[in-house]
């Protein structure tokens, strides 16, 4: 089964990418949610917000603990701040499950947003939806960049761990997630 | 990304900072809050560009500010401010008698209030990216929230059941283009995200809003015209994220102090609600 967190954020989308995949998702809200999932996608949303909602309910220890044990995580946008080893210029501390140093909303502000066409390493051309997109200013010698635009990564693996600064729930492509299932064989 | 969040009313870059301590998804920039708004009466118009600016250093979570229905060149400086968000809102005095902002014109996103079906689809056809129902704000009663929430709710099951002419004569009504009046009753939900306003007071009001089906909730003078504004907006927020679960309602909802005072609808002297065509 897998988890997508719902506390805030672009959630159902990701749940129904998910059953496109032919996979059952469900929503964690709890520790006792997280239990009944073996991996996890955390959604774009405000990164402020999900951080303090994770911590009132001890999510944010828990998921660690489970991510270092294996556990296939895969974070959007603000899911990927929320995994980051280092948030720039900002009070939260990331989970540093995956070796990356971000910059939130660096794109800009809300109008700001695009969509473009990126390149993604074994699947091809994809389009990508930038909101108050996250850059990610340096990463680790472990982390894997898988795509690029204007040179920044915007979709990155380390282990078992998958970043994107960009929303693949919001369109109707399925490789990303695909790509996330197959990556840590759980289709 | 604002689902499943709490946007709250702010005046000062003080609140601002409670209301993002607090969790939540964005902050509305305004000069008074609606209940102030409705006491003391005058002409209410975009706020002060000082003020927005103040906001917009204070906090990292997105900013919106409020214009004029109708107010074109209000939208236009808050877009050349850098607000995240317009909200063309029915709680400031309309600038134009018969014209909402075309918002096709504006690269910044617009936030617009609905208490039917028709009306907010007015608003979409003019370019609204984001739709609130409205309630009655500035009351702390959720009457008016509810009652439109399930007006919409109820107006786009009622597309399900109607054929080709019935949807054209829809469209008719609700002056716009058929195409849309198609497209919503495939979705069976708006194309764009819809939040409550008006009205919500407490951590119930707000879940009650969003088991109707909203996709998140907006506070305007509930937080701060009650006795304990930290404390409430923090469990605002975590009735809007645990917005099923009974019990943990029951918790956040306990020892919040005084909720803001509220007014009977058939006693107001103004309804914002109407504003708007």
């Amino acid at each position: 089964m897998i988890g997508v967190l719902a506390l805030q954020g672009g959630v159902i989308e990701h749940v129904r990418m998910l059953e496109r995949c032919g996979k059952k998702a469900i929503e964690v809200r709890a520790k006792d949610d997280l239990k009944k999932v073996n991996a996890l996608i955390l959604p774009g949303g405000e990164s402020t917000t999900l951080f303090k909602l994770m911590k009132r309910q001890g999510l944010d220890t828990e998921i660690k603990k489970r991510a270092k044990k294996g556990m296939p995580v895969f974070g959007t946008c603000a899911g990927m701040i929320v995994l980051a080893k280092e948030i720039i210029d900002n009070r939260e501390q990331g989970l540093g499950l995956i070796d990356i140093s971000v910059k939130r909303n660096d794109y800009g502000r809300q109008v700001d947003s695009f969509e473009e066409e990126i390149d993604v390493r074994d699947i091809g051309k994809v389009n990508a939806v930038f909101i108050r997109a996250p850059i990610v200013k340096s990463c680790g010698k472990d982390v894997e960049v898988l795509a690029r635009q204007n040179k920044n990564p915007i979709l990155l693996k380390q282990n078992n761990i998958l970043v994107a600064s960009f929303h693949p729930e919001l369109t109707d492509d399925k490789r990303v997630h695909e790509l996330f299932l197959k990556m840590n064989s759980i289709i | 990304m604002l689902k499943g969040g709490v946007i709250m009313d702010v005046t000062s870059a003080t609140q601002a900072k409670i209301a993002e301590t607090a969790g939540a998804v964005a902050v509305m920039a305004l000069e008074r809050v609606p209940a102030d708004i409705r006491k003391q009466g005058g002409v209410a118009r975009m706020a002060d560009p000082e003020k927005i600016k103040e906001i917009m250093a204070a906090v990292s979570i997105p900013v919106m500010a409020k214009a004029r229905i109708g107010h074109f060149v209000e939208a236009q400086i808050l877009e050349a401010l850098g607000v995240d968000y317009v909200d063309e809102s029915e709680v400031l005095t309309p600038a134009d008698p018969s014209l909402h902002i075309d918002k096709w014109k504006f690269k910044v996103p617009f936030v617009c209030g609905c208490t039917n079906l028709g009306e907010a689809l007015r608003r979409i056809s003019e370019g609204a990216a984001m739709m609130r129902t409205k309630g009655e704000a500035g009351t702390g009663n959720i009457i008016e929230a509810v009652r439109h929430i399930r007006t919409v709710n109820n107006e786009i099951t009622a597309l399900k059941s109607m054929n080709p002419k019935q949807l054209l004569s829809k469209a008719k009504e609700y002056r716009v283009n058929v195409n849309l009046v198609n497209e919503i009753r495939k979705l069976g939900r708006f194309p764009v995200v819809n939040f409550a306003a008006g009205g919500v007071a407490t951590p119930a009001d707000a879940a009650l809003c969003m088991q109707l089906g909203v996709d998140g909730v907006f506070v305007g003078s509930g937080i701060f015209k009650s006795s304990d504004p930290a404390k409430r907006a923090k469990a605002i927020v975590d009735a809007v994220a645990h917005f099923r679960d009974a019990a943990f309602l029951a918790k956040v909802s306990v020892g919040l102090g005084e909720a803001m005072e509220g007014l009977e609808i058939s006693k107001l002297d103004t309804r914002l609600q109407e504003r708007g065509w």
